[in-house]
């Protein structure tokens, strides 16, 4: 990762920690849905917004369906290395972990369990969604522990 | 800053400050300050919400009067289609038709006429963009959606289908057939309205009204009812015929536009803040599976407009009456092709544009947001959080939200009120029992001295 979370500066830098329950599927979209009334209020531009919202959502799906909990934490500060705004999702989840990071990558794969798929969940879109929705992602897996998912966006 | 029209508006004596419209609002524009109620018209999307729950009449939709009509050497109304099934079972649309030209006008061409060529064009749109990307495409045609839109969804505008909606349709039209027939001006003919809505009012008078060169003006259904019912004809007496089709007459209703439209994958959906949960869907990419959503901000469609007069599942149910026992004819096929060959020369586009008009952010400056987003979420963790309303705010974070941009104070809230008031209260009985030195202390305590 290049860029800095800057413990202060010119931004006084933002934090929200969102928890998500692994098999909550009734709150499901929760998270994401704060996340992208924030941004609204924040006045980033739309498609902006909507790229956010989409990873965010993605990203707080997969723990609902795979882990037994975690957090999606949001960042907003400035990048001290080219002075840009960036903001910072990471999606955090104490789970079974992915064994074959580039298999779960790939488009229409999916080891979402059957009756989530039948919930219209597990269309193995996820990872390769949040991917084109964000500038960079990166993705940290221990079979048996967990997953952190980082995304990073660009915001001015 | 524009001036915007807005049809509903408040009338302050009948209000009496109870909170019951705040809440209903879809986009939050209404704070009861100072005893009454106040629209905010930057977020009001005329969608006459406020004026169906509120008891004591206060809301209002400003329509023209039936004098405002006058001066034109020809008079033409716009009937809505959901005026056809506002009278006594059996009444026919001729018989309505006959009595708006009992009230003075001198044509009448309806909107569910217009919307026959209002369909053709739908379906060559939709035809067109059929691979495009984002999906699904979203109905125009009711006006308090496409305001939502615009404020609330501004991400979605791409997405409109940006065809006008029948009564624009049946307005030109009409229009074109008298200057062909007659050598008329434009200028001597006024084409009004009758409108089920105050969005629709909103919408002519902000589009139109500046040019009249397509309608002139609008007015409400309950603005005319009480003398259209008067003047309706015995059935035998009719000289005028309608040219409502079973196509046309269906947009009245939830899922007559999409049954009209009846190609690809299609979902109605009727009711505000139905229609708020569907766009936020739609915003999220969720439903891109969909071609075409027709959207409309009254329950059961325009018959279920706030200006409207009889009930709206009765209405509803006329209706499918009305299409289902044989009258109404097929839509005229020379009409169709009328609608094709117009669809080329850019009849059915905008007359004028739709614009962002975000309200949430609330500061154009990244930083100085993000602060206030701060401030909001500290104060609304300092709130009851009944949501009850007495502040004249929606919702506690809307207080919180109208605190922090100076629209409200932190006491206007009747719980910190009195949580300050006991607090001083409670100071004041201390000082009350002080005593200043010369006095001593109290004479309980100065015999436990001794």
């Amino acid at each position: 990762m290049s860029w800095i979370f800057p413990p202060g500066g010119i931004f006084r830098p933002m934090e929200r920690i969102y928890p998500i329950a692994g098999g909550d599927y009734e709150a499901s979209g929760e998270a994401a849905g704060k996340i992208k009334k924030l941004l609204i209020q924040l006045g980033l531009a739309m498609e902006l917004v909507r790229r956010i919202a989409i990873a965010a959502y993605e990203a707080e799906m997969n723990i609902v369906i795979h882990a037994y909990e975690g957090e999606l934490t949001l960042r907003i500060g400035r990048d001290l290395t080219d002075a840009r705004v960036r903001m910072r999702l990471v999606a955090n989840d104490r789970g079974p972990g992915i064994p074959d990071i580039d298999l779960a990558m790939k488009e229409g794969y999916s080891t979402a369990p059957e009756f989530a798929r039948r919930l219209g969940f597990g269309s193995g879109m996820g990872l390769p969604n949040m991917k084109r929705c964000s500038d960079q992602l990166t993705i940290i897996s221990t079979v048996g522990k967990g997953t952190t998912v980082t995304m990073d966006f660009t915001l001015d | 800053m524009e001036t915007w029209f807005h049809a509903v508006s408040l009338i302050n004596e009948r209000c009496k400050g109870c909170t019951n419209c705040i809440k209903r609002c879809p986009t939050e524009a209404i704070r009861v300050r100072n005893g009454k109620a106040s629209i905010d018209g930057e977020r009001c999307i005329d969608c006459g919400e406020c004026i169906r729950i509120c008891e004591n009449h206060a809301k209002q939709a400003e329509g023209d009067s039936l004098a405002a009509t006058t001066g034109y050497r020809y008079r033409v109304a716009i009937p809505a289609p959901a005026l056809m099934v506002q009278f006594q079972k059996g009444v026919r649309p001729e018989q309505i038709l006959e009595a708006l030209l009992g009230l003075g006008f001198d044509r009448v061409a309806e909107a569910g006429w217009g919307a026959d060529l209002t369909t053709v064009a739908l379906k060559r749109y939709l035809k067109e963009r059929y691979h495009a990307e984002p999906r699904p495409l979203i109905s125009s045609s009711c006006p308090a959606v496409v305001r939502l839109i615009q404020i609330r969804f501004p991400g979605l505008i791409q997405q409109l289908a940006p065809i006008e909606p029948p009564l624009i349709s049946a307005a030109k039209l009409a229009r074109m057939e008298i200057m062909k027939q007659t050598g008329a001006r434009s200028g001597e003919i006024g084409v009004f309205f009758i409108s089920p809505c105050p969005a629709k009012i909103t919408m002519i008078k902000n589009h139109y009204g500046i040019e009249p060169g397509v309608i002139n003006g609008a007015l409400s259904i309950r603005a005319i009812y009480g003398d259209l019912q008067k003047l309706i004809p015995k059935s035998d007496s009719i000289t005028i015929s309608s040219r409502l089709s079973k196509i046309g007459a269906g947009w009245a209703g939830a899922g007559g536009e999409s049954r009209a439209v009846g190609i690809g994958n299609l979902l109605a959906v009727d009711g505000i803040h139905q229609v708020v949960d569907l766009l936020e869907e739609i915003e999220m990419g969720r439903l891109n599976d969909l071609d075409y959503v027709e959207v409309q901000a009254c329950n059961n469609g325009c018959v279920g407009g706030a200006l409207t007069v009889i009930n709206s599942f009765t209405a509803r149910m006329r209706i499918n009456q009305l299409l289902s026992d044989g009258w109404l004819p097929p839509p005229d096929p020379a009409l169709a092709a009328q609608a094709d060959t117009y669809y080329n020369t850019r009849f059915f586009d905008w007359d004028y544009q739709v614009i962002p008009k975000p309200f949430q952010r609330l500061d154009q400056d990244l930083s100085s947001a993000m602060e206030k987003v701060e401030l909001i979420e500290a104060t609304v963790r300092s709130l009851p959080g009944l949501d009850c309303g007495s502040c004249g705010s929606p919702n506690c974070r809307a207080l919180a939200e109208d605190i922090v941009l100076d629209k409200a104070q932190i006491f206007d809230c009747v719980f910190k009120l009195r949580e300050e008031l006991s607090r001083h209260a409670q100071e004041l009985l201390l000082l009350a029992e002080r005593k200043p030195p010369a006095m001593g202390t109290s004479t309980q305590e100065s015999g436990e001295k001794q």
